[in-house]
């Protein structure tokens, strides 16, 4: 992973829930616990965006929200800026809550929709008591709102959520994040709830402000062919573990694990006559639970390549495929 | 299928808001029809009117939707729903996956909805229903299984399946893989090619996301505020003979994974309010060709054969 330099340093992460048991396992002392994360170790550098993809249920949503501390990792650590932020509590906690901001998926849930735009972004300000005044404050929120491009910002100040399209909301939500002047924004599925003809254009945004500032960016999605143009290294997870990593180029030109390869392969393209054809798959079934993780390779019921080796021997752990590409999978070479 | 003129309003207490404008087309047996557009373009409220079940407070203020000679929207309430309704044309709602009802297996459900059509006994109508869970890649177990126990990719051929086991010559889905994973998708978009070609089947497929459409419809429509402003073949459309310049901005802003961009392109602007829709060409404000004849608005009119466009650029 990133070195000394990473901003964000996440070591063998794990987070377990328990799921409601039968009577019989309750008498027979069995105990179900659902491995959300399951061990992931990665880096976020200073100033570099990370593409954590995956689809429903791989656990990258849950990673966001234990980088976010909104959940008690059962093992292992986070570190920002050299701080073990997973044993931060108190004033070191909440300092951690300025310097790390979170954008969220649902730009109309995450919006109090009895709030003006100017009372959404008068919020963080008061709970992290930033700007002493009325009048400074509301200069940082006039500054946010132009720096997502709402302008003028006259227009946008009174108007309420509801007032807003999906695409306005999601920059206000991004100025909310930003007002804060984070070192971390951790953006669940920015865009995925916005219309395709104005995703890029949110993304464009996002991604002029992070070069400004200097921000990093844990960008969580399902989309690679955003996350491919939006983010400078992608970590694919699969069912709680990152199974490859490298650079955007990497992972969709040499996709290195079959599980990659699968969900590239599966990704629509807008060419011609592909209408007629049943399109061939490398992969079948669905993901499993998180509650019955296969043995061996979690991969290998849905493996096209998997061996003995795979169902049998412990799980393959991340390996130098090329330079800063790295991928889980016991069989790379041969497949 | 034959559609003609048909408008379909929102009376709101402040004015008809024209979700649907003097649409036609028709739908050859046996092709997939895309219907494809930005998000309050009119794509869904076109699709209730298609079935004439308009959500309140819309209303089909014009238009007859011919299906084999007979104009449905004639029809009264009570023979739309014994004769026309999922026997002729169903449905497959946007985000119906989510609305299975949690207390009921999914076979129970299956078969209400059946044998309110179908005097069948159980047995019959069990049997039915195994075939068509089969049909669409489903383990006959599902049946004996609740709604949350099923992924949603399962539960979206559930309600396929439900579409499909009246026999409809015609099936329109809004947005049936919207809410899916990618792997998911492209294995339904696989059963639902399958599907077409063993049922015989016309489909009506709505989706906002172009790079989908490509993989399914024989014929792309693209409507805009309301109103169709292109009709061309899957291949002229995606072999670069997209005219209208919406259609290719919605095609520049649609991601391509193996094409490595500069920049994604974006639609700059929003749809115009249907309240009040702008006179002339309704795409004008955000259109990087309008000129002065934009100010009226232009009809659709065949470019080349089975291509049409509503531009005045193509005159």
């Amino acid at each position: 992973m990133t070195g000394g330099g990473a901003l964000l340093a996440v070591s063998d992460l794990a987070v377990s829930f328990s799921v409601r048991r039968s009577l019989r396992q309750v008498l027979a002392g069995q105990r179900s616990l659902v491995r959300a994360v399951d061990g992931i170790s990665f880096g976020v550098g200073r100033q570099e965006i990370l593409g954590l993809i995956g689809e429903s249920g791989c656990g990258k949503t849950t990673t966001g929200r234990l980088v976010m501390k909104l959940l008690r990792p059962s093992a292992g650590s986070i570190s920002f800026d050299g701080m073990d932020i997973t044993r931060a509590s108190g004033m070191e906690a909440a300092r951690y809550r300025r310097r790390a901001q979170m954008i969220f998926q649902d730009p109309y849930a995450s919006m109090n929709p009895r709030f003006r735009v100017r009372d959404v972004l008068a919020e963080p300000l008061s709970i992290h008591r930033v700007g002493a005044g009325r009048r400074e404050r509301a200069g940082l929120i006039e500054k946010a709102l132009a720096e997502v491009k709402l302008e003028p910002v006259e227009e946008y100040l009174d108007r309420f959520p509801h007032m807003l399209s999906g695409g306005q909301r999601q920059r206000v939500a991004t100025a909310r994040a930003l007002i804060l002047s984070p070192e971390l924004l951790i953006a669940d599925e920015p865009v995925s709830m916005i219309d395709l003809s104005t995703r890029a254009e949110i993304l464009a945004m996002m991604k002029e402000v992070q070069r400004a500032r200097g921000l990093s960016i844990l960008y969580i999605t399902h989309d690679i062919s955003t996350a491919r143009f939006f983010a400078d290294r992608l970590a694919v997870m699969y069912l709680g573990r990152i199974v490859e990593t490298g650079s955007p180029e990497d992972i969709v030109e040499r996709p290195a694990h079959p599980y990659t390869r699968a969900l590239i392969s599966a990704v629509p393209e807008p060419e011609p006559g592909r209408v007629k054809t049943i399109r061939a798959l490398p992969i079948s079934g669905e993901v499993p639970s998180a509650a019955r993780i296969p043995p061996g390779c979690r991969f290998h019921p849905r493996c096209p390549s998997a061996t003995e080796h795979c169902r049998r021997d412990p799980e393959p752990v991340l390996e130098d495929v090329g330079p800063g590409h790295a991928a889980a999978c016991r069989r790379w070479k041969e497949i | 299928m034959t559609v003609e003129n048909l408008s379909l309003h929102y009376l709101t207490r402040r004015g008809a808001v024209r979700a649907v404008d003097d649409v036609s087309f028709q739908l050859t047996r046996g092709e997939t029809l895309g219907l494809v557009g930005e998000s309050g373009c009119g794509k869904t409220s076109l699709a209730t009117a298609l079935l004439a079940m308009p959500s309140p407070p819309g209303r089909i203020v014009s238009g007859r939707i011919l299906v084999e000679g007979t104009d449905i929207l004639t029809l009264p309430e009570p023979a739309l729903r014994s004769r026309i309704r999922w026997e002729k044309i169903s449905m497959v709602f946007q985000g119906a996956m989510n609305s299975l009802t949690p207390v009921y297996t999914v076979g129970r459900q299956m078969r209400e909805t059946l044998q309110r059509h179908r005097p069948a006994s159980r047995a019959e109508a069990e049997s039915l229903i195994e075939r068509y869970v089969r049909l669409v890649g489903l383990p006959p177990e599902v049946v004996h299984r609740y709604p949350h126990e099923l992924s949603g990719g399962m539960k979206q051929r559930v309600v396929i399946a439900a579409a499909l086991f009246l026999e409809p010559r015609i099936v329109v889905m809004d947005e049936p893989t919207t809410a899916l994973d990618v792997i998911v998708q492209a294995q339904i978009l696989n059963t639902i090619k399958e599907l077409k070609t063993a049922l015989d089947l016309s489909l009506i497929f709505i989706t906002h996301d172009l790079a989908t459409e490509a993989e399914v419809a024989d014929r792309i429509l693209v409507m805009y505020a309301g109103r169709v402003v292109e009709t061309a073949a899957n291949e002229h459309v995606f072999g670069g003979e997209a005219c209208h310049p919406y259609t290719a901005m919605l095609l520049a802003a649609t991601p391509r994974l193996h094409r490595r961009a500069s920049g994604l392109a974006f639609i700059p602007g929003t749809p115009p309010d249907l309240l009040d829709p702008p006179k002339g060409c309704r795409f004008r404000a955000r259109c990087p060709f309008a000129f002065a004849r934009c100010g009226e608005e232009p009809p659709l009119r065949e470019v080349s054969p089975g291509h049409e466009v509503a531009c005045w650029r193509f005159e």
